[in-house]
């Protein structure tokens, strides 16, 4: 069973955001994500000072048989990457909602952002595809 | 007939087991209208020994000429050793190491080929190959765009020393994504590229790439530091073309300027590989580690099984076509394997000393034809300045018919600049390799000769 | 289990070498080439004897499945016997030693080969144009879609930037639009395995520029559709793109160009059985009809009574260009016409025939032992689809397993998860060159495996168990990436210790 923390919010293409009371957001992919891809051995990450639209494909992670773009879920200027994921890119699958965060982004005034999806919402998803 | 061990019995059984009468009853779900009729323009068929006799009759009307052609394909000497191993059933009749348990030969071997690569030009990191030298520069542009992140104009100067071919095909290949290839004009004394043609680009704006091949397509040496350093000031990458023989002598593109070429593509074939009409032979590609991922086609690394041994698979294939499908590196699904087999047996054989002594042996060879030459009235080097194994001599009369009448006698006698190069003409580039011998040389001497002592006007109908 | 076989850099010692091989030294000989130009150190090559080189690819090669020694049913790629003569006659001297840049007259031989290997394969497709220049399928599907474009720009249509790819294709296929500047539109295909026609026709519009089609697909089984398609598309004014990775299934029973392609790849490595050399060379000769034949890359050889010649931009001057310095691969193509010459036209229609037959068989009997068909209700092509859901959640096996452990059993494993829509899926291609023995010994091998499932799971799971390497680690290969040797040689002063 997959890992869904309450406190995230999350969209349909598996990843979360964890809005920060001083504007910014972090996003990473989920648990379910992070298993479904296997051992990921590398990540492409976007590059600070980049301005990002809800939908924009802005990361890449790679297991040996696939790689996944990652669709920014928030509208934004990138502030922070995870540099540490070049070196141990094997955090996403240890711990997706912690070390293994993939960027920071100052969330656009006008909003903008992608639908998301309660903790709640995200589970009964799941529960659904794996139907 | 065509290889199949059917019996009737079998094919009885076969259909039998399948529930269906008769084979054309396989072919039920298409439509009737399409089925083809006879193959009418297809001959019948012809037996092994007929097929030996025609093929043998083909091969001796094209004979066996004496070649001082070079412009991209080299004749050198191949140990018999190269392709009797390489047309061994294991390694001609396998395909692509998908399954890896199943392939450790052809994968250790292409390891082996992406060290000796990697060393020869000088460079940390090398894929398993690609089709060719001209394809290979395509892609190494293609590549310089995704790897070059200062640079967004898709501009990519090619310097007119380039192959011709190798610029068109770069043209054709990469250039429905929008890169624009901009050429660059050369030193009309010394026949490399001209460096106040260069800042007048780099005026225009941006450059992501300068492709400079050594020896360039005239065998001449450009300034490959300068060049290098050039590139790398104006935030440029430095897209090397090199020809892998003439590295058992010269500096690898890793040694060039400050910080060496950042991508090294060259054409495989003199590595063992025979002229063969122009193919199959193979490409290579080098570059630095940092831009791996951005290189297309497949690498091969070492790995551990799970009993902890060493072995060998395909690797970095998320970048592949197979994977990543519209968002791949490249379509390229296959390398040129069993043209990279004979290179890297060619390799093992001729070491680094073999081949500095096989490039030595050409040089001399060439210089000793370029000073034959143009003892000859009416012959003389186009170029002043160094060249590897190539050189361009002009005549005093339009050299179509002298190299006709040359091939009357037997001898290919260079490739006619007319076309490529129209203010060089009437020019000739030619080639002598190790394979070459004092009477080949005299041979040829006498007889451009006795054609250029020929009035003029006689030649076109000898 | 085989010995490790060290790399060839650990053959030899300094300053040995194969030297019967090398040009005599000459005196200075490079001394007028400037010094800053000439290398100050040497590579680091092997220094090995002749004997030890031969020695070391040898057992190289002793370490590769292959045709000429095992059983290989990979799907989509038509692992058929490539006969000796192509081999020994593409290989005469005079082949080999020609220069490509021979002038023509000394080279009538081998034109008037490729020029009539350009006829047979404009009769075997139903096309009006072949060019052979295309070094590989993937650059002849570059060919292909590349005409597509210049020919919709040649009539100043230039809004069509969508080329619609069935989600089952070759990965190929949406990478090849993308290198030629396309948008990729996916459209999925039905229950049974054809295109979804009403998908199709909501994709297309004055924005598409054609549709690639492999056929029969990569799904084993015949497009029943295809007179819609080509209706839907032409209507839309897109053109039909072939990928003529499945031609052997139809080979002298059904032409392309009658069924309304524009233009068409073949795969000679494939279908006319030039060797697969451990990936490449190959050829991806492009075929087109009149509207496309304007554009074939050059150079393609023409005749004019009896004598044959290069047709360049001259004669094509709306040419997509040059795709390889010379003439693609000439060798490769010597082999094709070789392996036609010998077909004949009979032969043909029996390719087609038998190949069918032969994964029709095969499929019959290993859905008899319990397998499952992944389009149970059509008939095969020259191969078939299995998927192994049921037995994965069932006993917590998966396809790679199989694969594995048919590697044990001796025989090369069919491909595994392609097409990626079928989940645990091996596309078996048997080829026509195989015997009903070898595929009823596969089929026991499959009812071994079938067995481990029940009651020997651990060495299911743990195959291959007989290769010169165990389950080799693709993830550490990946992260801790090894792409070159840095050992050190044998016989220099550190390697003793």
């Amino acid at each position: 069973m997959s890992n869904v923390p309450a406190e995230l919010e999350y969209t349909e293409a598996h990843e979360w955001i964890r809005r920060l009371p001083d504007g910014t957001a972090e996003v990473g992919i989920t648990d379910h994500a992070q298993h479904a891809l296997g051992d990921i051995v590398y990540v492409e990450l976007p590059e600070v000072g980049r301005t990002v639209s809800a939908g924009d494909a802005c990361a890449v992670v790679e297991s040996v048989k696939s790689a996944s773009d990652v669709y920014s879920p928030v509208s934004g200027e990138v502030i922070a990457r995870n540099a540490a994921l070049e070196t141990t890119p094997e955090s996403i699958n240890q711990d997706p909602y912690g070390a293994g965060w993939m960027m920071r982004v100052r969330l656009a005034p006008g909003g903008g952002d992608a639908k998301t999806l309660s903790a709640t919402a995200y589970t009964d998803l799941l529960s659904k595809e794996s139907d | 007939m065509a290889f199949i061990p059917h019996t009737r019995a079998d094919v009885e059984e076969m259909l039998a087991a399948i529930g269906v009468a008769n084979l054309d009853a396989l072919f039920e779900e298409i439509p009737a209208t399409l089925r083809a009729g006879e193959l009418t323009g297809v001959p019948a068929a012809l037996n092994e020994m007929q097929i030996g006799r025609l093929m043998r009759e083909r091969a001796a009307q094209d004979g066996t000429p004496c070649c001082f052609i070079g412009a991209g394909a080299y004749e050198h000497h191949i140990p018999a050793a190269v392709w009797a191993v390489t047309t061994r059933g294991e390694f001609y009749t396998a395909y692509t190491p998908y399954q890896a348990e199943a392939s450790q030969g052809t994968l250790q071997l292409l390891y082996e080929f992406q060290t000796m690569i990697a060393a020869l030009t000088g460079m940390e990191v090398s894929n398993a190959s690609l089709y060719d030298g001209a394809s290979a520069t395509g892609e190494a542009c293609l590549m310089a765009v995704r790897a070059n992140r200062k640079s967004t104009s898709r501009r990519i100067l090619v310097p007119a020393t380039l192959h011709p071919r190798y610029r068109e095909v770069a043209r054709a290949v990469a250039g429905q994504q929008g890169l624009a290839f901009e050429p660059v004009a050369y030193d009309p004394a010394r026949g490399t590229i001209a460096l106040d043609a260069l800042d007048a680009a780099a005026a225009a704006g941006d450059v992501t790439a300068l492709v400079v091949q050594q020896p360039n397509f005239f065998g001449g040496f450009e300034a490959v530091d300068a060049l290098t350093d050039w590139a790398h000031a104006h935030d440029a990458l430095l897209v090397a073309v090199v020809n892998p023989t003439s590295l058992g002598v010269l500096r690898s593109p890793g040694e060039w300027g400050a910080r060496g070429a950042d991508i090294v593509v060259g054409e495989g074939q003199p590595l063992g590989v025979p002229l063969s009409s122009g193919g199959p032979y193979f490409g290579f590609m080098t570059t630095r580690k940092e831009f791996v991922r951005h290189m297309p086609g497949r690498i091969v690394g070492r790995t551990l099984d799970s009993a902890g041994q060493e072995g060998y698979t395909l690797t970095l294939q998320a970048r592949e076509q197979h994977i990543r499908r519209a968002k791949a590196t490249s379509n390229i699904c296959t390398n040129q394997g069993l043209l990279v087999t004979a290179a890297t047996i060619y390799l093992s054989l001729m070491g680094a000393e073999g081949l500095e002594r096989t490039a030595s042996a050409a040089h001399a060879r060439t210089r000793q034809l370029r000073d034959a030459l143009v003892r000859i009235p009416g012959v003389r080097a186009a170029f002043d300045g160094p060249f590897f194994h190539e050189t361009v001599l002009r005549l005093d009369r339009p050299a179509a018919p002298v190299l006709e009448a040359l091939a009357a006698d037997g001898i290919l006698g260079g490739y006619d600049l007319a076309r490529d190069y129209p203010e060089l003409a009437p020019a000739i580039l030619v080639c002598a390799t190790e394979t070459k011998t004092d009477s080949d040389i005299e041979r040829y001497a006498a007889a451009l000769e006795r054609i250029l002592t020929q009035a003029p006007h006689s030649t076109a109908n000898p | 289990m085989a010995m490790r076989e060290p790399t060839i850099f650990e053959y030899g010692a300094p300053g040995r070498g194969a030297s019967d091989q090398w040009p005599t030294p000459g005196t200075d000989a490079v001394a007028d080439i400037p010094p800053a130009l000439r290398r100050e150190r040497r590579p680091r090559l092997p220094e090995a004897s002749e004997l030890d080189v031969v020695r070391h690819f040898t057992r190289l090669s002793q370490r590769n499945f292959c045709i000429d020694t095992h059983f290989y049913p990979l799907g989509s790629c038509t692992m058929k016997y490539n006969p000796k003569a192509c081999n020994q006659y593409a290989m005469l001297p005079e082949f080999l030693g020609r220069h490509p840049l021979a002038p023509a007259a000394s080279s009538q031989g081998v034109l008037r080969c490729l020029h009539e290997l350009q006829e047979i394969l404009k009769t075997v497709t139903g096309m009006s144009a072949v060019s052979l220049v295309p070094m590989a399928g993937a650059q002849g599907e570059f060919a292909g879609v590349s005409m597509i474009r210049a020919y919709h720009r040649s009539r100043g249509d230039v809004a069509r930037d969508e080329i619609v790819v069935p989600e089952a294709a070759h990965g190929t296929n949406p990478a090849t639009a993308t290198m030629c500047g396309f948008r990729v539109r996916e459209i999925p295909v039905d229950a049974d395995g054809d295109v979804d026609l009403a998908a199709l026709r909501a994709a297309v519009g004055p924005r598409t520029a054609g549709i690639m089609l492999t056929n029969p697909s990569t799904l084993g089984v015949f497009e029943r559709h295809i007179v819609e398609i080509e209706q839907i598309v032409h209507g839309a004014g897109g053109l039909l793109y072939y990928d003529g990775a499945n031609l052997n299934a139809i080979l002298g029973k059904v032409r392309p160009g009658d069924m309304g392609f524009d233009v068409i790849h073949m795969n000679l490595h494939k279908t006319f059985s030039t060797p697969h050399g451990g990936g490449g060379p190959g050829a991806g000769a492009v075929g087109v009809n009149e509207r496309l034949a304007p554009f074939v890359p050059i150079p393609v050889v023409g005749e004019d009574g009896g004598s044959y010649r290069w047709l360049d931009e001259a004669d094509r001057p709306q040419t997509i260009g040059r795709l390889s310095t010379f003439m693609g691969n000439v060798g490769v193509l010597l082999r094709a016409y070789i392996y036609v010459r010998m077909l004949g036209r009979d032969g043909m229609r029996a390719v087609g025939d038998h190949a069918t037959l032969n994964a029709n068989y095969l499929c019959v009997r290993l859905a008899a032992l319990g397998f499952d068909p992944a389009y149970p209700s059509r008939r095969a092509s020259h191969e078939f689809l299995i998927t192994l859901k049921r037995q994965a959640r069932q006993y917590e096996i998966s396809a790679m397993d199989v694969a594995k452990r048919l590697l044990d059993l001796g025989f090369h494993a069919p491909t595994t998860y392609f097409p990626l829509i079928v989940p645990e899926c091996l596309l078996i291609e048997p080829t026509e060159t195989e015997s009903k023995a070898t595929l009823d010994a596969f089929a026991a091998a499959m009812a071994r495996i079938l067995e481990e499932m029940q009651n020997d799971r651990e060495r299911l799971k743990s195959a291959p168990h007989a290769t010169p390497v165990r389950r080799l680690d693709d993830v550490r290969a990946a992260k801790q990436l090894d792409l070159t040797w840095t050992g050190t040689p044998a016989g220099s002063p550190s390697a003793s210790a």
